[in-house]
């Protein structure tokens, strides 16, 4: 009797360690919600303008390199796949696959930001920034596609370092064992985060690079 | 080659468990494991719908272009969020949140619009 309230008492004291990971979840997606919104609020403009000067947008969009936006594409699409299989495997105990996997994540991160500084110096190479040469000889419309495609490219590719970071903490955590097979919440949110830095590409990509 | 190790990984946990993964997940206290397959599908489908958002575009089918672009943005969407961000096993509630962000989106956009028509 004496032990089985001994035991009932330990048990008590591991049941009461709070952790709501429903909670947390939820926690997740409300500030998802406003960094949908807030690229919603640059999509709604880049719609506005869009209307506005439709042949401006042809025009500028005739620069675009689409296969390297599309190359860009499928490294986004196969990192989101990593971080889904990293917590796939952590929740299947195999905490080196799970890390690996993440690594490849935060590489694809990588590539995906060297891409863009390929694109990003070529356009202003060629005189296309604020104020730049490039923008006497261009139509408004012209203009403005470049401004909203440094700008929505821009703050999405901070999202990308941002979310490169937030694995790489988590990475920390599982070394550490501070994140496991029954306690990845962490793991999750991040996964999260990166699926919407993914979801955002997937837009972005077919407004700015495939435009005729 | 991470993928490779992942399919590697996925061999080897067949023979430990006799239950295939999505059976796996009904039982207790896992919440919600979704196979590799699944995702490895996904991604699939994922890529499929980008060459065929591309190819459509280099058609130059004119307006058509644009709706096509956007319903196959969509639907990629739609698999993103449901199977890699797990909402198909998510609770009631968070399904109703992400409605109503959506709707509140949407809501701007036909104002926005409605507006710039009848200028």
């Amino acid at each position: 009797m004496n032990q089985e309230n001994e035991l009932a008492v330990e048990h008590h004291e591991v049941g009461h360690v709070h952790r709501d990971d429903e909670g947390s979840k939820l926690g997740m997606w409300l500030f998802l919600f406003t960094e949908i919104l807030l690229f919603g609020g640059l999509f709604v403009l880049y719609s506005g303008y869009r209307f506005a000067y439709p042949e401006g947008f042809v025009a500028a969009a005739a620069e675009m390199n689409t296969f390297i936006g599309a190359i860009n594409t499928l490294i986004l699409l196969t990192s989101s796949l990593s971080v889904a299989l990293a917590i796939a495997a952590l929740q299947r105990s195999q905490k080196k696959l799970c890390t690996s996997l993440l690594w490849f994540t935060i590489l694809c991160g990588f590539a995906f930001l060297i891409n863009k500084y390929f694109e990003w110096s070529h356009e202003i190479g060629n005189g296309i920034y604020p104020k730049g040469p490039a923008l006497d000889n261009m139509s408004s419309g012209e203009i403005i596609y470049f401004g909203l495609y440094f700008t929505m490219t821009g703050l999405h590719g901070l999202h990308v370092i941002v979310g490169m970071t937030f694995i790489g903490i988590i990475l920390s955590f599982i070394y550490r064992d501070k994140i496991t097979s029954t306690n990845y919440q962490k793991l999750e949110n991040a996964g999260l985060y990166w699926h919407l830095v993914d979801l955002i590409w997937i837009f972005l990509f077919p407004l700015f690079y495939l435009i005729h | 080659m991470a993928e490779q190790t992942a399919e590697h990984a996925l061999e080897h946990y067949a023979p430990e468990h006799s239950a295939p993964a999505e059976q796996h997940a009904a039982g207790a206290g896992h919440a919600h494991m979704q196979g590799y397959g699944t995702y490895f599908m996904v991604w699939l489908g994922l890529v499929a719908f980008t060459a065929v958002t591309v190819t459509i575009a280099g058609l130059n089918l004119g307006s058509v272009t644009l709706i096509t672009a956007l319903v196959i943005a969509s639907v990629k969407s739609f698999l993103v969020i449901t199977y890699f961000m797990h909402v198909k096993n998510d609770s009631a509630i968070l399904k109703v949140f992400i409605g109503i962000c959506l709707l509140v989106f949407v809501i701007i956009m036909v104002l926005t619009f409605s507006d710039l028509s009848f200028r």
